[in-house]
């Protein structure tokens, strides 16, 4: 549709925008809250999420000579605003998942998160006992799990070797 | 929740999150179709809109020296990625609105995103009637057409001038 990845081909059609095409599936999956409610709680913590995963994705890109100043305003982020935000939701209500007493795509979304901290600055989770346990009980879904296995589909950030590779053969 | 704005309080609730916020409105109105397919299709045209109105917002914050760079990206993806894919949405159906033969959030977000092009560049319009129709179409109904009057909530797109204050206050 705008000559862009990613896409994806179900259902008999062809989905462009990762929003949409995640949005989709959670709907299908029942991984997006049982009312408009729920779904609003759902948009609210993913969409924070998205500029924590964005600041990580700014990071790979930045010039040498940028790359502290992103750093330190990404840990700044992580422990000062972002993770309190969601640490701050576990603890309201005590439940296991972050809407709803279930499993919804923003706890997904939140694990992922979590492994991309933990990757880039382990002791960034320290303060954050109940995200702790979240990302321990959600790695030992059986899907989950299956996925973090070396071998499994989830892939890297990208490096700056490939970043150097995609500049070139992008022309950006 | 996460320190910033856009935040709306609404039926009890502080919503935060620009597209959290959009979709409890769209919803609540009936604005974002009526199944998991239709609010599929109104995702994957409103998350291309979003893409080509950042590209946008950015001109103001444009160094002078890369302006003339940045309204050639703007031309370009405009008229060749862009309203292309829309205008051929309309010609594929020949319904007065882009899913579902009803209005939803998608004419809305295009019509605010047409008003915005034709203040940069008037002539990036010129080959696309079928959007030039809705555009008139979506601007008569009745609480747009007032919407659009002078002295209306409507806000202009951010000029130099508030960019410079902006950074003296916010200190980017």
């Amino acid at each position: 549709m705008y000559q862009q990845v990613p896409m994806v081909e179900m259902d008999g059609m062809t989905m462009v925008q990762s929003s949409a095409i995640l949005n989709y599936i959670a709907t299908k999956y029942n991984l997006y809250g049982k009312d408009t409610k729920e779904r609003l709680l759902i948009d609210m913590y993913t969409e924070g999420m998205t500029d924590l995963y964005e600041l990580f994705l700014q990071l790979v890109i930045a010039a040498p000579a940028e790359k502290d100043a992103k750093v330190a305003f990404l840990k700044d982020r992580a422990k000062n605003r972002y993770l309190p935000a969601f640490e701050k939701v576990l603890k309201s209500h005590g439940q296991d998942y972050l809407v709803g007493n279930k499993l919804s795509k923003a706890d997904i979304l939140l694990v992922e998160l979590l492994y991309m901290v933990e990757e880039f600055d382990a002791s960034l989770l320290a303060g954050f006992p109940l995200l702790q346990a979240l990302k321990t009980r959600i790695s030992n879904l059986p899907g989950v799990k299956k996925y973090l296995q070396p071998g499994g589909q989830r892939k890297p950030l990208p490096t700056e070797k490939m970043v150097e590779e995609a500049r070139k053969v992008f022309k950006f | 929740m996460y320190q910033q704005v856009p935040m709306v309080e609404m039926d009890g609730m502080k919503l935060v999150q620009s597209r959290a916020i959009l979709n409890y409105i769209a919803t609540k109105h009936n604005l974002y179709g009526k199944d998991t397919k239709e609010r599929l299709l109104i995702d994957m045209y409103t998350e291309g809109m979003v893409d080509l109105y950042d590209i946008i917002l950015h001109l103001p914050l444009t160094p002078p020296d890369q302006k003339d760079a940045k309204m050639a990206q703007i031309s370009e993806r405009t008229k060749d990625r862009y309203l292309p894919v829309f205008e051929k949405v309309l010609k594929s159906h020949g319904q007065d609105y882009l899913v579902g033969n009803k209005l939803s959030k998608a004419d809305i977000l295009l019509v605010e995103l047409l008003y915005m092009i034709e203040e940069v560049d008037a002539s990036l319009l010129a080959s696309f009637p079928l959007l030039q129709a809705l555009k008139t179409r979506v601007s008569n109904l009745p609480n747009v057409k007032k919407f659009l009057q002078p002295g209306s909530q409507r806000k202009p797109l951010p000029t130099q001038k508030m960019i410079e204050e902006a950074r003296k206050v916010f200190k980017f």
